[in-house]
């Protein structure tokens, strides 16, 4: 529709968009240069763009300090358990608010609403509570059955259902005149039409899991049970400074894992955000 | 054989399960772990962060005795709470105005038909793929004294502050830190929902002599409504949730200035052991959600020109 730019405005768009950009941008780039360079050089002024002089050693060091193989394992598999069980709990919900009439449907949609109202912020004491009398604290526990079942899996199934309450019923009204049970339909016909929305729920919770971080300081005390964004402020010398070419190689590490998750996922996220009712 | 051939002949009941106690029994069937989940992990907790905050919880000594509403009058008179009440609604105020406009600002730059937009695109969302607490970590270097920031400035001759240590600065130095990070989620719904507006009304629009401006404000911004109130609505509920930042980058200082609510629940209940009175500032963290939630859900009706 806007194809009638001048190239003069197309030389001022783009002049716009790099200024805009170096605050989007230079953080990221300065946290994986300056995570190779040695701690003298992190400070120079101006800040060098590339690293002058490249220090391997504080990746090998990141390990050594922490456990940080089993911070970073403790992170992906929990991050991968509530991708999943998210993924299973909020499509298997969401279908059977869209698609499935049974009596009370609605006033239950409204109850588990509520889960998006209540932040898990505001029953972090009694959850604390729960764990603690069931002797789950500094276990994963609580950091995965509360994202699965809790509260942040609700804004999961308010999506699917969006998603399942646009897709034609013609599509599985021959399934059922065939006699198929209600499982069978979910699982065959609606749930791989559903990618798109499944897509954007695995990155949203990935991310969610993945950046965690009141929840674990309050349910985890020891130093092998640590998430990474728990672990990642940890790396502070004998007087509590911040080890900073230490900190900025464990970060870089951790911004990987998310990467790929979008690599893989992230035609999937457009499509579903185009497909959940969030478009105007 | 036998048995099935006598059985045809006589006339049939009619079955226990029919078509709508299939579909009931389904229903539940699906939706159990979701409800089961909510009533362990969301309402029971509400009912029993209700009932903590009747009561002074003392864990070192062992007690849990009923006060009433003891710990409510406590809120009234706490001297920090107008303070931190103030510092959540400054740092949810600041970050929904300036998250909303940049959002925007970007979509509609993004919108332009110009080579290699898929690359600016990717570029302003990655801060959300960076992970929150390193992204943090970054910055709170480059806001310290002698950090990235105020080298820059140094070079055209300006003194920095020391963003995070000064009252003045600190919150807005928050706000700044937590607004890259994420603006650019927004960004995608709002490009997404541009992309979704007719193009026919630009066109009648432009017949009839309206000017880009005048575009944007008659056409663009109400048909994109829905998409700006659902988008201020997880932004708002959003930034009151805000904890690693705060936690990260100024533990709530210098003074209180940057203390929002949920941090100072979590000081009060397990820094300082105040299970009772950190249930009570969980109630008022509720209570301030829901009427949030609710005054945008009255909005709706005036504001949103368009739904599908």
């Amino acid at each position: 529709m806007k194809t009638d730019l001048s190239p003069r405005a197309k030389v001022a768009l783009y002049g716009l968009m790099c200024v805009l950009l170096i605050p989007f941008v230079f953080p990221t780039w300065w946290m994986v240069t300056s995570s190779v360079k040695p701690i003298s050089d992190i400070f120079a002024f101006p800040p060098d763009l590339w690293p002058r002089r490249f220090d391997w050693s504080t990746y090998q060091q990141v390990f050594e300090l922490q456990p940080f193989a089993r911070q970073y394992w403790n992170s992906a598999y929990i991050a991968a358990i509530v991708t999943i069980g998210t993924m299973l709990v909020s499509s298997m919900a969401g279908y059977a608010f869209a698609r499935i009439r049974f009596p009370f449907s609605n006033t239950i949609f409204m109850i588990v609403l509520m889960g998006l109202l209540i932040p898990s912020e505001v029953t972090i004491v009694p959850l604390f509570q729960l764990f603690l009398s069931w002797d789950m604290i500094n276990t994963h526990w609580p950091l995965i059955l509360v994202p699965i079942f809790g509260a942040p899996s609700v804004f999961a199934t308010f999506v699917m259902r969006q998603f399942f309450i646009a897709l034609p019923v013609e599509l599985e009204e021959a399934a059922r005149v065939d006699g198929l049970g209600r499982f069978k339909i979910f699982w065959t016909i609606a749930l791989p039409l559903a990618k798109p929305a499944l897509g954007a729920v695995a990155i949203f919770t990935f991310l969610h899991s993945w950046n965690l971080y009141l929840e674990p300081i309050v349910f985890l005390s020891s130093t092998q049970m640590f998430t990474l964004p728990q672990a990642l402020t940890q790396f502070t010398d004998a007087y509590g400074g911040a080890m900073w070419n230490i900190q900025l190689a464990a970060a870089t590490m951790t911004a990987i894992p998310v990467l790929l998750v979008f690599i893989v996922a992230q035609k999937q996220f457009v499509e579903g955000l185009a497909h959940t009712g969030l478009k105007g | 054989m036998h048995m099935r051939l006598a059985a045809d002949t006589t006339p049939r009941k009619p079955a226990f399960w029919t078509m709508a106690r299939r579909d009931a029994a389904s229903g539940y069937a699906f939706i159990a772990p979701q409800l089961v989940g909510i009533s362990i992990f969301v309402l029971l907790p509400l009912g029993l962060v209700f009932y903590y905050s009747l009561h002074e919880w003392n864990v070192l000594a062992n007690t849990f005795t009923f006060v009433g509403d003891a710990n409510y009058q406590m809120l009234l008179r706490d001297p920090n709470l107008p303070q931190v009440l103030w510092a959540s609604a400054v740092f949810s105020a600041g970050l929904v105005v300036l998250n909303m406009s940049l959002a925007l600002l970007l979509a509609v730059l993004l919108d332009q038909k110009l080579k290699g937009m898929v690359i600016f695109r990717t570029l302003f969302f990655s801060p959300v793929v960076v992970s929150l607490v390193a992204w943090t970590i970054v910055w709170s270097f480059l806001l310290q004294a002698n950090g990235g920031i105020n080298g820059m400035l140094a070079m055209i001759g300006v003194e920095g502050p020391n963003w995070l240590r000064t009252p003045s600065t600190a919150m807005i130095s928050v706000i700044v830190v937590q607004v890259f990070k994420n603006v650019g989620l927004n960004m995608i719904l709002f490009l997404a929902a541009l992309q979704g507006v007719p193009k026919e009304l630009y066109e009648a629009a432009r017949v009839d002599g309206a000017g880009r401006f005048k575009q944007f404000r008659r056409i663009t911004l109400p048909m994109i409504s829905p998409t700006i109130l659902l988008t201020s609505i997880i932004t708002i509920v959003g930034s009151l949730q805000v904890f690693a930042q705060i936690a990260i980058l100024t533990k709530g200082g210098p003074g209180v200035s940057t203390t929002v609510l949920v941090y100072y629940l979590y000081q009060q209940a397990f820094q300082f052991n105040f299970f009772g009175y950190g249930s009570t500032l969980s109630i008022l963290l509720f209570a301030i959600v829901a009427v949030l939630t609710f005054i945008q859900w009255q909005m709706r009706k005036r504001i949103v020109f368009y739904e599908n």
